[in-house]
């Protein structure tokens, strides 16, 4: 493929938006588009691992008929023939949702997720199904069953996790644009060690409905992309009211590319300073630092101010999300379509014997977290307690938000770490979501992008949050950014 | 020590199925017997994402049964999570009520020996019915039918107030006819849409503390929780009698035996793990939407009973039965529109209609006839068009293949003779046949008159009139 200048033009390169120009001006054919990601495919994901199951021969005859039907004037919709991959916890009819699980290796969904039927509606093409920690439960994706991701960054170093496996695509640029989740920063912190702009929405604007539940009352589904007007498309799609989940909020439908205005000057930005002390890197801390120089520069007033019930966090969060995960996980018992162990004697046995041999060690370590903080005479002092932070979290970030339009903060303590490096050390691994939990807790958006490398070259993210339902102000501030230091221009993985 | 010196302590839990179209959380439909699994749906079936999604009409049924019940109903109630395995139950985990019920506090009035006695109600809360396992139709396993899984069920839990089997039976079908009357359940017992966890203690006359109690789960027939409770109380007498110690414990009843046995052992004591549903947000019921719930209920059986002593001076005994089930209080009063004749339907109704459903086992609602059916029949003995002892075929045959009772006469040749001419034929026959009874009757055995009657009404297979039979017996007699 060339250019009209007659420079090559390497697909894979663009945003999603670059693409629908060129599709506009038919410099470009759907099927060029599709062929262009499975050719990519091919040569990139034996090193990155970020699939575990490929449709990339169905996605050329879905492509085929897309173009046809395009070109008969039958469907329209300025993202139809865009590809897209899905992490392995959203419903797809037909095709495997294995949730990085041996529990769920065989289980094919008979429905779609909503957002799955959002974006067949578009007439998207589904390359596949990402890699993720099983159940959504880690933060490097070593814990899938199946496999272990690579950082396209460098492939010694983990993607990040739970959705590994969509921010290792996209960063690889197998995908133009996936779709994550994110119970405590699984969709924000594996987008930073990736180098991809990561958005959780505020809990309620994406229906949850086909997400298989980790923590009912913290995840949220988002878009993983290269660019933030690419995460604002993709928001445009998968946002809105489902009657099908009542926990969605019916909200009036908002353009979020109008959002971005490329000025950010008089936005009031805190900086919490708790983020910035022990445990956090040095090298991101200094990096943090430039960007907020940066946002000085681009006109936006920045003070520094105290959200000290942070330190509470963590353990709120691991009580409240391993709890509701006790019980969202019991349905996964041998009897329906889970996997059986092959041997029992007795029904109990079918329950011991196919839930200790079909779930991972962390996916059991939260369970029994769970079940022990939920058991009677545990019940106050964990979960009642742990309810009582999230609303001192809640109030805090309230009062934030009085003051400030966005808080600004580094998205993960560390850039990527080595393979093999935590995933023995559950506590360690645990304290990479320090930087991201509080945004589920509270149930705002938060959105991660990259703002700077280390001197290993690994990308380092900066976290934008915003109160309830303003993600048009987050992914403004994160666009004028974006706009500013042209990161994607800079730096590329190898 | 005796049994007189025991205290019987019951409080009761009831299940009743609630007669919504749909499921609790899904719209699946909620009608029994239907083929295994075929009225499921990935959210019912507890597919990985699914999410349910409340039915209001659950929430206006369990606010109807609340208010019927006296309750407070709470303005701010929530669905809470029951967590624990049975293959019966799809998500391992029941979404029921648990500190929050939809209602609270209230009571049902029921008639002793000693004037009437309140029964409180502790609470009413909404959760979802679990599936069915099926044991016996394959050989080697259990079969799993869901379609019993989400169907919307109320826990009206009573207070320890209960103290015999006799009140346990009169607060049940008290409560029965309650939510038939607000037709909130259909209340089937077979069916198990009505069916009642029994909480049975004992103690000595006069403690205050309440004994240790027993749980007898899911019993769904009167007759056998009165056996239950009698074996139950026996059995816990004698244990303290003989220095034991009752034992907190699930018992299954068996209907064979006519014994409890203990269903769990002690060590899989349950913790379940209550906690507020994640994926439901809270009920908040507005002070208007009670309050036209409050409007909309129908008349209650207590009202309905006063009514009848009132407008058709029935008997206190009588009203009651009648006003016990919704659909014979209906049938009473619309066969009063058809014939206009209160003590007739009255008498037919507390009388062979019950003894007709007594010995067939049978539900009210399962009558197979209609009010305008028993009416007609009413008027066809006030008209004279057949005799009651007629009647009493007739209604056998309305509950075997019910059609217009007209037409069961004409097709059976049962209309009574009332021809002056044929009935003197009759008379004159049988005096003829009986000379030894005109002479007892001519000595003063009054009594001989009956027989010569019955003998007529043999002759024409009941069908001749029995006044104009009397009547004429007696001035051929005294000529």
């Amino acid at each position: 493929m060339r250019q009209k200048g007659g420079k090559e033009m390497n697909i894979t390169e663009l945003t999603v938006h670059e693409l629908q120009e060129k599709l506009k001006n038919k410099e470009l054919t759907i099927t060029d588009i599709t062929k262009a990601y499975v050719d990519r495919i091919k040569e990139k994901e034996n090193d990155v691992q970020a699939f575990i199951t490929l449709l990339t021969e169905k996605a050329i005859e879905q492509a085929k008929d897309i173009q046809n039907r395009v070109e008969k004037g039958e469907i329209k919709g300025e993202l139809a023939g865009i590809p897209i991959g899905i992490k392995d916890n959203m419903c797809t009819k037909g095709v495997k949702t294995t949730c990085g699980s041996k529990m769920l290796e065989n289980f094919v969904a008979p429905y779609d997720a909503t957002v799955v039927e959002k974006i067949n509606d578009e007439n998207m093409i589904d390359l596949g199904k990402l890699n993720m920690d099983e159940f959504a439960m880690g933060s490097s994706t070593e814990y899938s069953y199946f496999k272990k991701t690579k950082n396209p960054w460098n492939l010694n170093k983990v993607p990040g996790g739970s959705s590994g496996g969509s921010a290792a695509a996209v960063a690889a640029e197998i995908v133009p644009w996936a779709l994550g989740s994110d119970t405590g920063g699984s969709i924000r912190q594996p987008s930073s060690f990736c180098g991809v702009v990561g958005l959780k929405p505020t809990y309620g604007l994406v229906s949850r409905y086909g997400l298989v539940a980790y923590a009912s009352s913290l995840d949220q589904i988002g878009p993983i992309t290269k660019d933030v007007k690419d995460a604002a498309i993709l928001l445009n799609i998968i946002a809105g009211h489902d009657e099908k989940d009542t926990t969605s909020t019916d909200i009036p439908k908002v353009d979020y590319t109008k959002a971005l205005k490329n000025d950010v000057k008089g936005l009031k930005i805190g900086i919490p300073k708790e983020f910035f002390g022990e445990g956090i890197n040095e090298e991101v801390k200094v990096s943090i630092q430039k960007a907020i120089e940066k946002y000085k520069e681009l006109g936006a007033e920045i003070e520094e101010f105290s959200l000290d019930i942070i330190q509470d966090v963590l353990a709120s969060y691991y009580i409240i999300a391993s709890a509701e995960a006790s019980s969202n996980l019991g349905r996964f018992d041998g009897i329906r379509y889970t996997y059986r162990t092959p041997e029992f004697k007795n029904l109990k046995e079918i329950y011991k014997k196919s839930r200790s041999e079909a779930f991972g060690t962390e996916v059991k370590r939260r369970i029994i977290l769970g079940t022990y903080v939920l058991s009677s005479g545990y019940y106050d002092a964990y979960y009642k307690k742990a309810q009582q932070v999230r609303t001192l979290v809640m109030n805090q970030f309230n009062k934030a938000f009085e003051k400030y339009d966005v808080i600004l903060t580094p998205t993960s303590p560390t850039v990527a770490f080595n393979i093999g490096e935590k995933s023995n050390n559950p506590l360690e691994m645990y304290l990479a979501d320090i930087c991201t939990v509080s945004v589920n807790v509270a149930g705002l958006p938060g959105i991660s992008i990259p703002c700077g490398v280390n001197q290993e070259g690994m990308p380092i993210g900066m976290q934008l949050i915003g109160n309830k339902f303003c993600e048009e102000t987050i992914l403004n501030a994160a666009y004028t950014f974006e706009q500013a230091i042209k990161f994607r221009e800079n730096y590329k993985p190898e | 020590m005796s049994r007189e010196d025991y205290e019987i302590v019951i409080g009761l839990e009831v299940h009743a199925e609630l007669s919504t179209n749909t499921k609790i959380f899904c719209s699946c439909p909620t009608k029994f017997g239907a083929e295994p699994n075929t009225q499921t749906c990935p959210i019912c079936m507890a597919m990985p994402g699914t999410l349910p999604v409340l039915n209001e009409k659950v929430v206006e049924y369990a606010v109807k049964a609340g208010l019927a019940t006296n309750c407070e109903i709470s303005r701010d109630s929530k669905n809470d999570r029951k967590n624990y395995f049975y293959p019966d139950l799809p998500k391992a985990y029941q979404i029921s009520q648990f500190d929050k019920p939809l209602c609270e506090n209230g009571y049902i009035e029921i008639d002793t020996e000693n004037g009437k006695k309140k029964i409180g109600l502790t609470r009413i809360h909404i959760e979802e019915d679990a599936g069915k396992l099926n044991h016996d139709e394959f050989g080697g396993g259990s079969l799993v039918d869901l379609n019993r899984a989400g169907v919307p069920l109320i826990e009206i839990v009573s207070e320890p107030d209960i103290r015999s089997s006799e009140e346990t039976e009169k607060y049940l079908r008290k409560l029965k006819s309650i939510l038939e009357y607000i037709e909130v359940s259909d209340c089937k017992m077979q069916e198990g849409s009505l069916r009642a966890d029994v909480n049975v203690s004992v103690r000595k006359k006069g403690d205050t503390k309440l004994g240790t109690r027993t749980e007898m789960k899911n019993m769904n027939s009167f007759r056998s929780i009165t056996r239950a409770i009698e074996y139950e109380v026996d059995r816990q007498i004698d244990v303290i009698k003989d220095g034991g110690k009752i034992e907190q414990e699930t018992l299954r009843w068996d209907e064979v035996s006519g014994k409890t046995f203990p269903m769990r052992d002690k060590e899989d004591a349950q913790d379940y793990r209550y906690f507020p549903d994640p994926d439901l947000v809270a009920i908040k019921l507005s002070e208007e939407y009670i309050q036209n719930i409050k409007e909309s209920l129908p008349e209650l059986p207590e009202s309905r009973k006063q009514r009848y002593l009132e407008d058709y001076r029935l008997s206190e005994k009588d009203a009651n039965l009648i006003t016990s089930s919704k659909y014979l209080s209906d049938l009473f009063e619309e066969a009063i529109q058809v014939c206009n004749n209160p003590k007739a339907v009255n008498n037919w109704i507390i009388s062979d209609i019950s003894r007709i459903l007594n010995e067939t086992e049978m539900e009210p609602v399962e009558i197979p006839f209609d009010a305008k059916q028993l009416g007609k029949l009413v008027i066809l003995i006030d008209k004279g068009t057949i005799s009651s002892s007629i009647g009493k075929k007739v209604l056998t045959e309305l509950f075997e293949n019910p059609r217009n009772p007209e037409e069961i006469i004409k097709e059976k040749g049962w209309i009574q003779i009332s021809d002056e001419g044929a009935i003197k034929e009759v008379v004159l026959k049988i005096l003829e046949e009986n000379p030894q009874s005109i002479a007892d009757y001519k000595g003063g055995k009054d009594k001989a008159l009956g027989f010569l009657v019955g003998q007529a009404m043999k002759e024409t297979k009941g069908k001749a009139n029995p006044q104009m039979l009397n009547k004429m017996f007696l001035e051929e007699l005294n000529k």
